[in-house]
């Protein structure tokens, strides 16, 4: 926990520990540790003299934040409305389904986190799923089980729970 | 001092004054929930809307947020205004359906029935608990958290807040989280019905352990019962 | 760098392919990106410097090329051979036979599919023809991390007509004569906003370009700010000098991080370039731009919205008036615009508001730069000039419609917007029209639907988006899309009443009068629009307990046309659920209580023998 402190100091030195930097801190500390832990929000609220609850007002806000871990894998399924128009919800119902988790949520392992985002702007690449950054356009249902396969080859494709 | 005309009549207002200041001065009712003279504005509750400007560019404003301005033409009772503000009461009573303060507002402007399944959040959202405990009591405990359908009312990672001074302010001031008046039928003549109810801490705990009712919003007596188990 | 070192630097990159030398120019979009392209790029590289032919030609990734359905692409100029879905394995032949031998590769030309031929030339390619891209253009020609490129393409030079021969109320005038109008979305005239920042009499005042782009399926934004930023700058830097400001920021949503980086760059080469900072082209003029992130809210491209985030407070709309042009951030009057309407500035003052008005129509001057995507053939980035009918963006430059099917709709606008369905196709695309269509231009996003979209789908789909991304504040938006999406939903399911029509449009009034901010005033046109013109699919759903378009899951069912099945065992394997009976070389039968409706039949059925009922 005191490492987390430090790192949050190093991040509020790098912005001049302004207030109106308060996002882009936060987006380092999402970067750093994959989520907002306590802690680090306590911090940033007592060193930028903001509420807590104001930061967490924000934290809450916006989609790139995240109170809880994420997994080690994180799943983005585009929901634009091109990849919606391109059959985007089936991807996702597929990957739900492989995963038992519904969008948002993390599995049980810890191994993936499965979100969604209004749009990459790949439109030519609809349905895309992005698995820790790597674009997998033109997604197919049977696509879903190929990738995840990928990540854990000694298991079947259905994820006990 | 700015001129305007309100309803046909012609004001004056000074600077700085919104378009409810003006009418309050002058005696025009325009209903509002959101609206505490002793605190900041918000404008969330839409129940003040005023139509401004005349012909096809008209449109309806918050009058607690909308500057008075020079020239400006206000109707307050205008068909629009009225049908907009019967569906807020509407949705306001889709989500609140036991508060006296919205029940009142629904028989006074006309709103017999509500349409949408009925989802018991016992809040509308309105904010006055949140501006209450910042601007009037000095504390932090409670704010909005996410946004959209998803946007609740709580404590810092909805736990016991350090800030919470256990004052009472936000109970007092909710206008939702009251039920309704038992009429004739109460039980005693004092029935306190229409007044807030008991906190569900005591069930658990010898003494009050937060002021918020409905212990599942604040998540305090939840999350400290959890621990404890 | 001073004017004539700048001017230097122009002649010696006069033409930006020397006449000898060939450049290989590889689109580096976002879109390409996921194609692979930066290893394209390294393997070209790699190539040309084994066989020694570096004197012979270069390689330059560029900004999007905006064809992006045959990514990889690749243009060789001067000439302009273009070259799709190039490959790894296809660089060393494109080496050999194109660079060296002077000869054309049949097979990766763009093959017209109205005549069959096969087209060499970028500019001949039917996507490219009928467009007139006077701002995204340079886009392909450009390598975006390199300022000298820009200045090879006359970059920065209207800069120094602003700065030395006219005057602040001049520029002005040439923008409110112009017509140009904000490319944002809600098209208020450009001119009269910079005017209105102007006349304050505050001597603190700032210049705001707002990269947020929130709606789904529009991608211009991004591709512009990563494929030539320097336009951006250079027309923040003459808009900063008219409006009198010293301070401007570019906003750029957190979803593109391509974008971000490569207008970091370009700042830093502005500055060194003496572009940026005190003194600029050695004038009194003195302008900074700094850059802030979003963090993934739709609201936050809201312009008090977005001001208030660059605050670092929390990103929801306010009261207007006061406007930004009055009170903006920090209280200080602020001029915010959208990303194209900045890169419209400079070709403004160096071609002049006449040759500017005279592109377009009465009401909507200039070009306009849309993504057009969906159920098209040609995905990808267009620019035509306003006017120009959606038949032709659709059919001349979009190809038609995937897989021959039929044109149902297309929806612009994003969220804000509506579907213009067939009937309407001949409406030329400027503001007036679409939003008198119930729709409205919006950021330029354009959704082509075929027949095999359902309307009610697309309304729910758009009404889930909004309820997820109001800000919360007003009731009649939180909870409004809310209920409306509650009652589409239904709807969907195959639970609509008698009734449900008429409060969906008493609750869509209501919803667009008493919103504050544009968000909520537009969360009904989704619904209305699909309710205007698709009026018997919801009559469909809500009377007859039918999808006609076989999407809403409850109301349609998977089977097996007995003719075409070949028991092959394909479908069965896969059906999550178990819902398929059959043996080999025997018809396969579908259980419709078990079957879930996942559709992963259908993909992988090849004799087309199960359809949607």
């Amino acid at each position: 926990m005191q490492d987390q402190i430090e790192r949050v100091h190093s991040f509020l030195k790098k912005h001049k520990t302004q207030k109106r930097a308060l996002i882009a801190i936060l987006q380092d500390i999402q970067a750093e540790f994959n989520y907002l832990p306590q802690v680090c929000l306590k911090t940033v609220a007592s060193s930028l003299s903001i509420n807590l609850i104001d930061v967490i007002s924000i934290a809450t806000f916006y989609r790139a934040f995240s109170l809880k871990p994420r997994g080690q894998h994180l799943i983005t399924i585009c929901l634009g409305t091109a990849c919606h128009v391109r059959g985007g919800p089936k991807i996702l119902d597929e990957f739900e389904r492989k995963l038992n988790i519904k969008a948002g949520e993390t599995t049980k392992d810890g191994q993936f986190t499965l979100e969604t985002v209004n749009c990459l702007g790949a439109c030519a690449l609809g349905p895309i799923a992005v698995i820790d950054g790597n674009y997998h356009g033109q997604m197919k249902i049977r696509t879903v089980d190929i990738l995840l396969k990928k990540f854990r080859p000694e298991k079947r494709s259905n994820v006990q729970q | 001092m700015i001129t305007l005309k309100i309803n046909g009549l012609e004001v004056k207002a000074e600077e700085g004054w919104t378009l409810l200041d003006t009418a309050k001065f002058y005696g025009l009712e325009i209903p509002t929930l959101c609206y505490h003279e002793g605190l900041s504005i918000y404008g969330g509750c839409r129940l003040c809307l005023v139509e401004i400007g005349e012909g096809p560019g008209a449109k309806l404003v918050s009058s607690c947020t909308y500057p008075a301005e020079e020239g400006l033409i206000v109707r307050t009772d205008t068909r629009r205004v009225i049908e907009t503000r019967r569906m807020m009461i509407e949705l306001m009573l889709s989500i609140a359906p036991n508060s006296k303060v919205i029940q009142d507002l629904a028989s006074k402007f006309g709103v017999t029935k509500v349409r949408f399944k009925i989802r018991n959040e016992e809040c509308v959202y309105c904010g006055l608990c949140v501006r209450i405990c910042r601007e009037q009591m000095d504390g932090r405990a409670i704010g909005f958290q996410n946004r959209g359908y998803k946007r609740k009312i709580s404590t810092p990672f909805d736990m016991r807040s350090e800030e919470c001074r256990l004052c009472g302010g936000c109970i007092y001031i909710c206008p939702a989280c009251q039920l309704r008046c038992q009429g004739p039928e109460a039980e005693t003549a004092v029935c306190n019905a229409c007044l807030t109810m008991d906190p569900t801490c005591l069930d658990h705990y010898e003494d009050l352990q937060c002021w918020m009712y409905d212990a599942g919003r604040c998540g305090t007596c939840v999350q400290e019962e959890k621990q404890s188990k | 760098m001073n004017k004539k070192k700048s001017e230097k630097s122009r002649a010696e990159v006069s033409k930006p392919h020397h006449k000898q030398k060939a450049t290989i120019t590889i689109c580096s979009g976002t879109g390409c990106h996921a194609y692979g392209c930066l290893k394209v790029a390294q393997a070209f590289k790699n190539e040309i410097k084994k066989q020694n032919l570096q004197k012979l030609v270069e390689v330059r990734t560029t900004g999007c090329h905006g064809f992006c359905e045959r990514g990889p692409i690749v243009v060789i100029q001067p000439q302009g051979i273009f070259y799709q879905k190039i490959q790894l394995k296809d660089v060393k032949e494109v080496i050999s036979e194109t660079i060296k031998n002077k000869k054309i590769i049949d097979r990766h030309l763009y093959v017209d599919p109205n005549t069959g031929k096969k087209i060499v030339f970028e500019k001949d390619v039917p996507f490219y023809k009928k467009q007139k891209r006077i701002i995204f253009g340079n886009n392909g020609l450009i390598d975006p991390t390199e300022i000298k490129d820009y200045f090879a393409m006359n970059g920065y030079s209207a800069l120094a007509k602003a700065l030395k021969n006219m005057r602040p109320q001049q520029i002005i005038e040439e923008i409110k004569k112009s017509g140009l109008r904000g490319r944002g979305g809600a098209g208020f005239p450009t001119g009269l906003k910079w005017e209105a920042t102007k006349k304050s009499s505050e001597a603190v005042k700032y210049v705001v370009c707002n990269c947020d782009e929130g709606d789904p399926g529009a991608y211009m934004d991004r591709s512009l700010l990563e494929g030539n930023p320097h336009s951006v700058i250079e027309g923040m830097l003459i808009g900063a000098y008219a409006i009198g400001a010293k301070e401007g920021f570019i906003y750029v949503r957190e979803e593109y991080p391509l974008a971000v980086e490569n207008i970091a760059i370009a700042i830093k080469q502005a500055r060194e370039n003496k572009l940026l900072g005190k003194n600029i082209m050695g004038t009194n003029f003195s302008f900074n731009i700094s850059i802030s992130k979003g963090a993934g809210a739709f609201v936050s491209g809201e312009e008090t919205a977005l001001l208030a985030c660059i605050e670092g407070k929390l990103g929801i709309p306010h009261q207007r008036p006061p406007y930004p042009a009055q009170k903006g951030l920090w209280g200080k009057p602020t001029n915010i615009n959208n990303v194209e309407t900045w890169a419209n500035v400079p070709i403004i003052i160096n071609k002049g508001a006449n040759w500017f008005s005279r592109i377009g129509t009465n009401g909507s001057k200039g070009t306009k730069i849309f993504s057009l995507v969906g159920k098209i053939n040609n995905t990808g980035l267009v620019e035509v000039p306003m006017g120009m009918t959606l038949r032709e963006i659709v059919f001349d430059i979009g190809g038609g419609i995937l897989g021959g099917k039929k044109f149902k709709a297309v929806q612009t606008g994003g969220p804000s917007g509506g579907c213009i369905p067939k009937k309407l196709l001949d409406l030329p695309i400027d503001y007036e029209s679409l939003t008198r269509a119930g729709s409205m231009m919006g950021s330029g996003g354009m959704i082509v639907m075929d027949e095999n979209n359902c309307m009610v789908d697309v309304a729910k789909y758009f009404l889930n988006f909004l309820r997820d991304e109001s800000c919360g504040k007003c009731i009649s938006c939180r909870e409004g899309t809310q209920r409306m999406w509650e009652i589409v939903k239904e709807i969907s399911e195959g639970n609509g009443q008698e009734g449900d029509v008429k409060l969906l449009e008493e609750l869509a009034r209501s919803v667009k009068d008493a919103s504050m901010c544009g968000l909520g005033q537009t969360a009904a046109n989704p619904v209305l629009s699909t309710l205007r013109y698709f009026k018997k699919e919801y009559e469909a759903h809500i009377k007859d307990k039918k999808c006609p378009a076989g999407v809403c899951v409850n109301l349609i069912r998977y089977l097996v046309i007995p003719k075409k099945c070949t028991g092959c065992l394909a479908c069965l394997r896969i059906c999550p659920s178990e819902a398929i009976s059959g043996e080999l070389k025997k018809v396969h039968v579908i259980d419709t209580q078990k079957c879930i409706k996942c559709g992963a039949c259908f993909e992988t059925c090849k004799f087309n023998a199960i359809r949607i009922e």
